[in-house]
């Protein structure tokens, strides 16, 4: 390996490429073709809601957006932030809503929401758990509004990288309504097995809350200030 | 007030401005899903014929978005030059484009007329040009700015370095940070989009960036790219803050939904300048910007995306920035589709930031869910090379692990530099063949990794 190459030891970034010329060595340049190859497969990719729903130790109810399939997701986002039927949730006012959405990749929230609500439900009194699928962050309003939710975490399928194609982004609204705006939320990303691991994910969204809890807000308002050490580290 | 224009016996009538212009916008997706676009190849032709008569000054009486309800409006006219204006008082938008491909307009007459103008006028011109006009029109401008080195310089190629880490864990920042200064990135800036947006975590970064920049003494800036008020709490608790970053857009409601307004950009700026960390200069702003932003926080107004991105840079010139950059393709194919319709806007974008006299680089990119790759990058950078673009991004092998997109690589701006013949800003220039960078593949000894604790 060459000087910079030991680089890599620290980073899944694409360091120490080595050159031809100014460009990258043809290995490095099939290596991102791959990549990108599969990023545009997983896209494409549809959830398995029925499969989700059986991993997960709490009763889910399923909802779609108003996006009827993929290419109308990607093309319509308002269509994805709007609820097909509405009525279908029964309220339960005050509650805490974890909604599984598929997102921009099903992939990350199939394989690894199920550790996460585990954890999440363990610490949280009788939560709400959805499965929306084409969603986008935006659905949790519609949801929460329907529900009267005091607060909807949303875990959401992150738009695939060449590195990652199952990442998950948690989404914090306290008091969801239809036309909340993404400044009165709080986000985590990155939340996969080779970033944030599901117990400091699962300790970081149950502070958030908490201080949404105390503050009765979430947004720019929350600052995320939780000690460095994560608290739910064994 | 309407405006029409015949075509093969149909005539297209256009009800006010915000109509005229969007209608007249070479297709994109952000505008068919806001349902402002032409619906018709004929009608949109029309709407620039329509446009290209239109006098200049009728912007200067007609607002698009309401100046009662929104503080952009208001900021663009009320800081209206009327005096630099005075030179193309006299043009329609088509007399405007010509005037600009002319002789006549040369780099001083083009640095004295951008207080003049407004975004509504340039997005206005860009409209009716080609892509080879506005690379032509844009070369000619120059925006040169400084904090610890001399960026826009004519001859000058600058790379912001961009070592994001998924979880922010400093020895993969700072690894991937030596890779792009090895390779010649990080002269507009060491910029680093944090994973989240926790003050203690955001502190940690500044000063891990801040311990590098001085152990090898690199004539550059770092900034975290956390939002304005973490930034703000950063600098209360002492943290080596450089540039005050911020998203930002072309509406009141836009910025209300990044969580800003044009107040506490104010503030932010004058804690900034209050550090005093500047050496050459005191340009202390950094803004990122991109089409699509004002539909996605529903606060468009029915203006098309091209002309609410030209009045963010009507924003950010207020501040005075060191950098500004388009993500032109970060936000997703409903707003900019596919190559083609991304190649079409960071042109504009680059365009219309630098005739309203801003440091306009741009983050050349795509995400997994357009219809692009990166032959259509290469293809934007070299045109936006050509046209004088002040900075790039320098990622590693192009593939961003923290925000999962692709943008340019480190190797993509040395090509871009040996291709096109630019240099990096000069300070850092001498920084570099002081250090030995770019002599030999081994790594000199003044910047082993060892020395920013990579052992």
């Amino acid at each position: 390996m060459s000087e910079v190459g030991h680089l890599r030891r620290f980073t899944s970034a694409r360091v120490g490429l080595g050159r031809a010329g100014h460009a990258v060595p043809t290995a490095a340049q099939l290596d991102f073709a791959e990549a990108h190859a599969r990023a545009r497969d997983a896209v494409w990719s549809a959830l398995d809601a029925e499969a989700l729903a059986a991993a997960c130790d709490l009763p889910a109810t399923r909802v779609r957006s108003q996006a009827r399939d993929r290419r109308e997701f990607l093309l319509r986002p308002d269509l994805g932030r709007r609820l097909a039927e509405p009525h279908a949730l029964v309220p339960r006012p005050g509650c805490i809503a974890l909604i599984l959405a598929d997102g921009l990749c099903a992939e990350g929230v199939q394989r690894h929401a199920p550790a996460l609500v585990a954890r999440l439900a363990a610490a949280l009194s009788d939560p709400v758990l959805v499965i929306a699928e084409q969603a986008r962050v935006a659905l949790g309003d519609a949801i929460g509004e329907a529900l009267d939710a005091a607060a909807v975490i949303v875990l959401i399928g992150e738009r695939p990288g060449l590195s990652a194609t199952d990442s998950i982004g948690a989404y914090i609204t306290w008091a969801p309504r239809i036309g909340r705006t993404d400044a009165e939320r709080n986000c985590i990303s990155n939340i996969r097995p080779g970033g944030l691991g599901a117990d400091d994910a699962a300790g970081k969204i149950l502070w958030l809350l908490g201080a949404a809890r105390a503050l009765g807000a979430t947004g720019v308002a929350l600052k995320d200030e939780q000690p460095a050490s994560p608290l739910l580290t064994p | 007030m309407a405006w029409a224009h015949g075509i093969g016996g149909t005539r297209y009538v256009f009800g006010d401005l915000a109509t005229l212009m969007a209608r007249a916008t070479p297709a994109r997706s952000g505008d068919a899903l806001a349902g402002v676009a032409a619906g018709s190849a004929a009608e949109r032709v029309a709407a620039q014929r329509a446009l290209a008569d239109l006098p200049l000054r009728v912007f200067l009486n007609e607002a698009l978005v309401p100046y009662e309800a929104d503080d952009v409006t208001r900021l663009i006219l009320d800081s209206h030059d009327a005096s630099a204006f005075a030179q193309v008082s006299h043009l329609t938008v088509g007399g405007f484009r010509d005037w600009l491909l002319g002789e006549g307009a040369d780099s001083a007459t083009l640095t004295k007329l951008a207080p003049g103008l407004t975004p509504e006028m340039v997005a206005a011109v860009s409209k009716i040009m080609r892509i080879a006009d506005m690379v032509a029109v844009a070369q000619k401008c120059r925006v040169v700015t400084r904090f610890r080195n001399t960026i826009g310089l004519p001859g000058t190629l600058s790379i912001r370095l961009q070592p994001n880490h998924p979880t922010d864990d400093p020895r993969g920042i700072a690894a991937s940070l030596l890779d792009g200064l090895l390779l010649g990135a990080g002269d507009a800036v060491i910029g680093v989009n944090p994973a989240t947006d926790n003050v203690e975590g955001v502190m940690r970064v500044l000063e891990m960036l801040d311990m590098v920049r001085e152990r090898f003494a690199i004539p550059t800036q770092s900034c975290v790219l956390s939002h304005v008020t973490t930034t703000l709490r950063a600098m209360e608790r002492g943290a080596p803050v450089d540039l005050v970053f911020q998203s930002i857009g072309g509406t009141e409601g836009t910025n209300r939904g990044f969580g800003v307004t044009l107040a506490l950009l104010r503030e932010a700026r004058d804690a900034a300048l209050s550090l005093n960390r500047g050496t050459v200069g005191h340009d202390v702003m950094y803004f990122e910007t991109g089409q699509g932003s004002a539909l996605s926080a529903e606060a468009h107004h029915g203006v098309d995306q091209q002309t609410l991105e030209a009045r963010a840079y009507g924003v950010a010139r207020a501040y005075a920035p060191l950098l500004v950059n388009s993500v032109v393709g970060f936000i997703g194919p409903e707003y900019l589709f596919d190559g083609k319709q991304i190649i079409r806007a960071g042109i504009e974008d680059h365009f219309c930031g630098k005739l309203l006299g801003l440091p306009m680089g741009v983050d050349i990119c795509y995400t997994n869910h357009a219809e692009a790759d990166q032959d259509d990058m290469d293809a934007l950078l070299t045109l936006l090379g050509v046209a004088g673009v002040t900075y790039i991004m320098g990622v590693p092998g192009a593939d961003d692990v923290m925000l999962a997109y692709q943008s340019t690589s480190f190797h993509d701006g040395l090509q871009a530099r040996a291709l096109l013949g630019k240099a990096p800003a000069p300070e850092f220039a001498a920084w570099m063949a002081r250090m030995g960078i770019g002599a030999g593949d081994a790594i000199p000894a003044g910047m082993s990794p060892a020395l920013i604790g990579l052992a």
